[in-house]
């Protein structure tokens, strides 16, 4: 009994002692201006968590070794504190509480997907603090009328919205027949809402509407169906697996569509490693490096392209790319709001107005951008089996023009 | 929309097959869980992820260039010794324990492999291509991937080779024996302790086969066990310990099921369906149960 006590006195002490040396850090020490991140870094976000991550810091250096940020005359510079999520939303709300009311961190940076901004972003609400987030695109984060929340990438109801209009196009105007299976998560279904409403737009119809579960790892129904159906578009989007499933599928079962719209097809490496069965496909995306926007830091989109994958060994997924674009627009806003003030910067950051070489940023009302259209590219292969992404949409940076219809299989 | 099923009849006979050829690599996973329950009254909620950690060893053998169809020999004999360890380092302090006990010892290692799975081998979804190709019937409106047709084929001769072994081998003579009375094959010279040992590793080894088939029919992901435990504890349920022909019966039976209830539900429901299924078997079960008299013997 006594040495159960000596131990949990021991183990109540240090605890103690741990617990009054965290709080040194705040908003502002020194010449550094602490950002507080919560990211999957394990669970089931993890690669796109590190993808994010990898993305944030080396805005961070860059900005930093560029002469940093200039508040009031003095020069500042970036620093990160990340904790791990697990890819836990309950856990992301918890680690945001902990950011703000234990390390006093005043300004925060997004997490990774649409679930755990959606946890993160009432708090962040509630302790006033800004936060600029790069991988929440689910519409019903910019509806419910957060001040502090900015999000530097286009909403997901616009990811394949493009795809449908370009359809509708190419058929002369008259309406298409869409089939289209959307996982059930906030992202897919957002998604799917933006198709709802292109098709009522364009006066297309939705022949097929399938929601795929989470567990779900087999689409052969659903491709069944559209073999039977034979419409003129099918959607598709599910993240990494939805993506994965529904090419591996497609090519086994050999089903024939004029056109094929994804998204995820980039995390996926469809072109890279799924090569000629992922032909043809088109895939949504928030940035390419082909696009020709520019900024003083990184140039433009092949030069952060060249600059990342020296650092990291891998191509940035567009998920990269619109984290270190996150930190541009901090520096911009703190800037112009020559204060780290929190109000006076909220407000420097509705007022964005910029172009960074991810694209171009200003924020609606809901906090989402609104000057940055979604680019779609579609997987082309040459005669060797060599597969890449080219831009195909919106015509002003498509660097190949759309192949359509897709051609059968039996013909390939 | 929702019984275009029955407006194609090339699609009920498309859903039928790919319903039996999923049910077939289901009753494969099912059977070792079988094995094992019936030998060591164990539920063992980690078997999904022994599918899975097995489809991993084939995706990884076609990282480094080797066809994943090799997986199939391959994979089983690593998860044999995966299976051991488990068995020597937690199944053996379970192993006689109620029920309950060994669900949670179970259901801890399952999460500790998803942890370590993702640990390891990222969270990525993968999956292994075989290049097989497809099979076309009635003029391309019934298709076949042959991958799916060679995962059924390994998952039979796989099936039927455990059969044979479990009656014509020593180490399956002794493994029935155990399953019909632990304590007296103990007392005449079986050594039980092996003898569940070898259980776990050959449940392993199977789900290790179906990893690999899994990894070349659909994909892989360290979070994707799961689903693949609660179909195996619903196929044995419904065929009941001990009957292994039931358990192929009603693996290509739920197969077909969720097939049917994709088409005629819709794809959300799927998964659920299997729930509900189960729910319903247990409680016709139960009411089955409640009208036999019982008595003393």
């Amino acid at each position: 009994m006594k040495i159960k006590n000596i131990i949990i006195t021991f183990v109540s002490a240090i605890a103690i002692l741990f617990s009054t040396s965290v709080v040194s850090f705040a908003k502002v020490v020194g010449d550094k201006i602490i950002l507080g991140a919560a990211i999957s870094l394990t669970g089931k976000y993890s690669s796109n968590g590190v993808h994010t991550q990898n993305g944030y810091n080396m805005a961070v250096d860059r900005i930093n070794d560029m002469g940093g940020i200039k508040v009031g005359g003095k020069t500042y510079k970036f620093d990160i504190i990340y904790y791990d999520d697990e890819s836990n939303p309950k856990r992301a709300a918890q680690l945001a509480e902990r950011l703000i009311s234990q390390d006093g961190v005043e300004f925060m940076l997004g997490p990774y997907s649409s679930g755990l901004t959606k946890a993160i972003a009432p708090v962040t609400e509630k302790y006033g603090v800004p936060m600029v987030e790069a991988n929440g695109a689910s519409r019903s984060l910019f509806t419910k009328g957060y001040k502090y929340l900015f999000a530097v990438l286009a909403p997901a109801n616009l990811y394949l919205d493009v795809a449908i209009e370009t359809a509708v196009e190419l058929n002369g105007g008259k309406g298409v027949r869409i089939a289209q299976a959307f996982e059930q998560d906030a992202f897919s279904q957002d998604v799917r809402l933006g198709i709802l409403d292109a098709a009522e737009r364009t006066g297309s119809k939705i022949i097929i509407d399938d929601k795929l579960p989470k567990e779900l790892n087999d689409m052969a129904a659903t491709l069944a169906k559209v073999k039977a159906v034979k419409p003129d578009v099918l959607v598709v989007s599910g993240h990494t697996k939805g993506a994965l499933t529904a090419i591996r599928q497609i090519a086994e079962m050999k089903v024939d569509v004029p056109m094929l719209a994804m998204t995820h097809c980039d995390a996926a490496k469809l072109s890279k490693q799924h090569g000629k069965n992922s032909q043809y496909a088109l895939c949504a995306s928030q940035w390419h490096k082909t696009l020709t926007y520019k900024d003083d830091f990184f140039k433009d989109g092949m030069t952060y392209a060249a600059d990342f994958e020296k650092l990291f060994g891998y191509d940035p997924p567009y998920q990269s790319a619109e984290s270190s674009a996150a930190l541009l627009v901090f520096k911009d806003a703190f800037e112009r709001a020559n204060s780290f003030d929190q109000k006076k910067v909220r407000d420097a950051l509705a007022d964005t107005n910029m172009q960074t070489f991810y694209g171009n940023i200003k924020f609606a009302e809901g906090g989402q951008n609104v000057d940055k259209p979604m680019v779609l590219f579609q997987v082309m292969c040459d005669d060797a089996g060599k597969c890449e992404n080219k831009v195909v949409a919106p015509l002003k940076w498509a660097s190949a023009e759309l192949i359509h219809p897709i051609p059968k299989w039996s013909e390939r | 929309m929702d019984f275009l099923i029955f407006q194609v009849p090339m699609l009920t006979l498309q859903a039928v097959l790919d319903g039996l050829l999923l049910g077939i690599l289901f009753a494969l996973i099912a059977y070792g869980m079988a094995l094992q329950w019936g030998v060591m009254n164990i539920i063992n909620i980690a078997q999904g992820d022994l599918v899975i950690l097995g489809g991993y060893i084939a995706y990884f053998m076609y990282l480094y260039g080797i066809h994943p169809a090799w997986g199939v020999i391959v994979s089983p004999i690593i998860m044999y010794f995966v299976g051991v360890v488990i068995y020597k380092l937690v199944i053996n302090k379970v192993v006689d324990r109620d029920l309950f006990i060994s669900i949670l010892a179970t259901f801890g290692i399952s999460i500790l492999f998803m942890q370590l799975m993702n640990f390891a081998f990222g969270a990525d979804v993968v999956l292994a291509n075989s290049g097989y190709g497809t099979t076309m019937l009635f003029d391309n409106s019934v298709t076949l991937p042959n991958s799916k047709i060679f995962s059924a084929f390994i998952s039979i001769v796989f099936a039927i080779g455990l059969v044979v072994y479990m009656k014509k081998s020593k180490l399956g003579r002794a493994i029935r024996a155990t399953a019909q009375n632990a304590r007296a094959a103990k007392i005449l010279g079986v050594d039980t302790e092996k003898v569940y040992a070898a259980t776990f590793g050959i449940n392993a080894a199977l789900c290790g086969v179906a990893g690999a088939l899994i990894s070349i029919t659909f994909t892989i992901h360290p979070y994707m066990g799961l689903p693949y435990t609660i179909r195996s504890f619903m196929i044995v349920i419904v065929a009941g310990l001990g009957n292994l022909p039931g358990v192929a019966m009603s693996g290509m039976g739920l197969g077909v099921f969720e097939e049917f209830a994709d088409y005629i539900l819709g794809t959300e429901f799927r998964i659920g369906s299997v729930f509900l299924l189960l729910v319903l078997i247990l409680v016709y079960r139960r009411f089955k149960l409640s009208r036999k008299r019982e008595y003393l013997k």
